[in-house]
């Protein structure tokens, strides 16, 4: 039998379908998108006893086959073999949480209803028994007419046996065991073979209950909530910045070997300035990535997650969003690209869409570098009222403004272009449980090679377009360079459009090569400033920086950074996850308007104050 | 009664929904969830600070978040704990 043979994993979101996924293919996966939509795909392989190899699919999570969001669309055409270039599964594995089966056997019905060959896997088992529920599978199994497996996927108990099981279902064809009934009987039913298959039952405080009563606590979890969102963000700048030191030294380490090995010329400068640097810079956030990442994925795995979007919903329904925006809004902190990439969570698409406009204005790390380096050349290091220094209140400052940004604009959009419906918040609060170091590892590596992958690639093409910008034509002996190339023109135009906001034409430069990443503008300003002054570290930059510019021009230069969309990374995932041109090219066009706006009222206003 | 005043701790049943004042989604969600004229239910919690949204509602063996408005299209009555 040459064919290849396909299964693929449904049930409820919550059922554990994902670590049974990651259980019985184990790294040996495929992740994806499907065509045409932004749902994730993924795609392993499973060895069935005999050998022989199942290309095994993770489908959503569904509640059932009529989809309220994109995800349950997709669930239900691959289902049913509707999906384009997507074969329909040959046998369906239907994953039902033990501890909660009245619910589930909802869907599963539906799914067993279909009459084709199907599988079901009672998972999480060992959890129903900590609940204190005594379960017959074979019950089950003679009330639902198909194999029932119990598994616990994060101990790997009965995992041969699914496999097996698997492998006997394709060979059954048969008619639709039950005719598919209304949701209301399917829901009766449901009742009656969940109690017809508990065995006994203790009603045992559960923990999770108690957990919420802690953490839901109108008071004391949001508490809670700010504190450890407090201790994610010490965690992500603090830890992160040896890694992210180490990472940059090693890339100017490499550089010096290529320069030291190479003949110096053009083809040397484009692999050390262009490729290694661009592509450095976007490696050193790795670190505060993978960090991030790792306590949003712990969040996620121990159920944490839902009760943080059910305290801030409150807070977000003011400005038409809803709890669910809350995860990609902080990612968001970190890196705007995880951030936009999160939002596919959210099911309703307008909410989606405004959450993905306003995350570029949440403040990400790689404003941090340009924000350094201004404060500390234009703002004094005192104290003000309180015992607070000045430089920390205008990063204080600057923070806020993303935030408030973000809220009007989303409030805004909310009654223009997103207009719809009041979003409504209604999600499953999922158990409390212990994540596995397997499936956390493996959801990093994941988040950490894709970022990798998708930036890398793009910042890599732009550093090397930009660099040739900055480099041809070549300059006649005795001219800049700089002066010299197409980017020097463009800047040369660019400064007379940004002149009215108080910037010269050395920042109408920085901003060209920052369109590929903000913190590009520090650098490029060290290079613009070093072919006169030779100094290239930032303490001689800051020196430069204090004699060149006014302090009008520094404060519009940082509020100018709020808000400008400078990061092609940004633009390219949002050109993804909106699949077109149309919603990134609005997003660099309002915030470059704001960018624009701003700047040139803080320049104003500084200068009408006399500063 | 409706489920959005339903004491917290209290069981109750859905005896009745009014379906027409939720947009066809959340209809679809709720009844997805469990949450339809029959279900036995209790309220967890309610609001943040001294708000009273949203509301997290235990209905058999799982918990589900919902907003007021929704608890408000609900028609419940109390049952004897």
């Amino acid at each position: 039998m040459s064919r290849r043979r396909r299964a693929a994993l449904v049930g409820n979101p919550n059922a554990g379908k994902s670590a049974l996924f990651n259980a019985l293919t184990g790294a040996r996966q495929k992740i994806a998108n499907y065509p045409g939509v932004t749902v994730e795909r993924k795609a392993g392989r499973l060895i069935l006893p005999s050998g022989e190899p199942v290309e095994l699919t993770d489908l959503p999570g569904s509640y059932s086959l009529h989809p309220t969001s994109p995800d349950e669309e997709v669930t239900r055409k691959v289902i049913l073999g509707e999906f384009p270039g997507e074969p329909e599964p040959e046998v369906l594995v239907v994953v039902l949480d033990a501890s909660n089966l009245e619910q589930h056997l909802v869907f599963a019905q539906e799914i067993i209803a279909l009459g084709r060959p199907t599988v079901v896997a009672l998972n999480m088992i060992d959890l129903a028994e900590r609940d204190g529920l005594k379960l017959d599978p074979l019950a089950l199994e003679s009330a639902l007419g198909v194999a029932v497996v119990p598994t616990v996927a994060v101990r790997r108990r009965g995992l041969t046996e699914l496999a097996d099981a698997i492998a006997t279902a394709e060979a059954y064809r048969g008619e639709p065991v039950h005719p598919l009934t209304g949701l209301t009987e399917r829901r009766l039913t449901a009742h009656a073979i969940a109690d017809s298959a508990i065995v006994s039952e203790t009603r045992r405080h559960r923990l999770h209950s108690k957990l919420d009563r802690v953490l839901l606590h109108p008071w004391i979890g949001p508490l809670i909530l700010f504190g450890m969102l407090f201790v994610v963000f010490q965690a992500v700048f603090a830890g992160a910045a040896p890694l992210a030191d180490g990472l940059t030294s090693l890339a100017s380490r490499i550089s010096d070997l290529v320069r030291g090995n190479f003949p110096a010329g053009l083809a040397r400068d484009l692999v050390t300035d262009g490729i290694i640097a661009g592509v450095g810079s976007v490696v050193t956030f790795l670190p505060q990535i993978v960090i991030l990442f790792f306590f949003i994925l712990v969040l996620e795995a121990t159920g944490y997650m839902a009760r943080a979007a059910f305290l801030m919903d409150r807070l977000m329904a003011g400005v038409g969003l809803s709890g669910r925006s809350f995860i990609p809004l902080l990612s968001s902190f970190g890196c705007a690209i995880p951030g936009i990439m999160a939002t596919r969570s959210i099911s309703d698409p307008k909410d989606r869409l405004t959450t993905i406009l306003v995350a570029p204005l949440m403040t990400c790390s790689a404003r941090l570098p340009v924000y350094a380096v201004l404060i500390s050349a234009f703002i004094p290091n005192r104290l003000v009222a309180g015992g607070i220094g000045l430089q920390g209140l205008v990063l204080f400052v600057l923070y806020v403004t993303g935030i408030v940004a973000a809220m009007v604009v989303a409030m805004l959009l909310r009654r223009s272009l997103t207009k719809g419906a009041a979003s409504g918040f209604i999600m499953e609060l999922p158990k409390y449980q212990l994540p596995t170091v397997k499936d956390i590892a493996l959801g990093l590596y994941q988040r950490a090679w894709i970022f990798l992958r998708r930036a890398g690639t793009i910042i890599f093409t732009v550093t090397v377009v930009l660099w040739l910008l900055l480099n041809f034509p070549r300059a006649a002996p005795g001219q800049d360079q700089v002066d010299a190339s197409i980017a020097g023109h463009l800047a040369n135009g660019l400064a007379v459009v940004v002149k009215p906001i108080g910037f010269n034409r050395d920042i109408a430069l920085a901003l060209i090569p920052a369109m590929a990443a903000r913190e590009v503008a520090v650098s490029s300003l060290a290079t613009t400033y070093a072919v006169s002054g030779g100094d290239k570290d930032t303490s001689g930059l800051i020196a430069q920086l204090r004699h060149r510019w006014s302090l009008p021009t520094a404060l519009a230069f940082l509020a100018w950074f709020v808000f400008a969309p400078q990061c092609m990374s940004t633009i390219a995932v949002t050109r993804r996850e909106t699949n077109g041109w149309k919603w990134p090219g609005f997003m660099l066009a309002y915030l470059f308007a704001l960018a624009y706006i701003f700047a040139g009222i803080t320049y104003w206003s500084a200068v009408a104050l006399g500063l | 009664m409706t489920l959005d005043l339903l004491p917290i701790g209290q069981p109750a049943r859905i005896v009745a929904v009014d379906w027409a004042a939720l947009d066809q989604d959340e209809t679809l969600r709720l009844r997805a969830l469990g949450l339809d004229a029959g279900a036995k239910i209790s309220v967890a919690h309610r609001g943040v600070f001294a708000g009273s949204d949203p509301l997290a509602v235990t209905v058999g063996r799982m918990t589900v978040a919902l907003r007021r408005v929704h608890a408000r299209a609900m028609q419940v009555e109390q049952l004897q704990p």
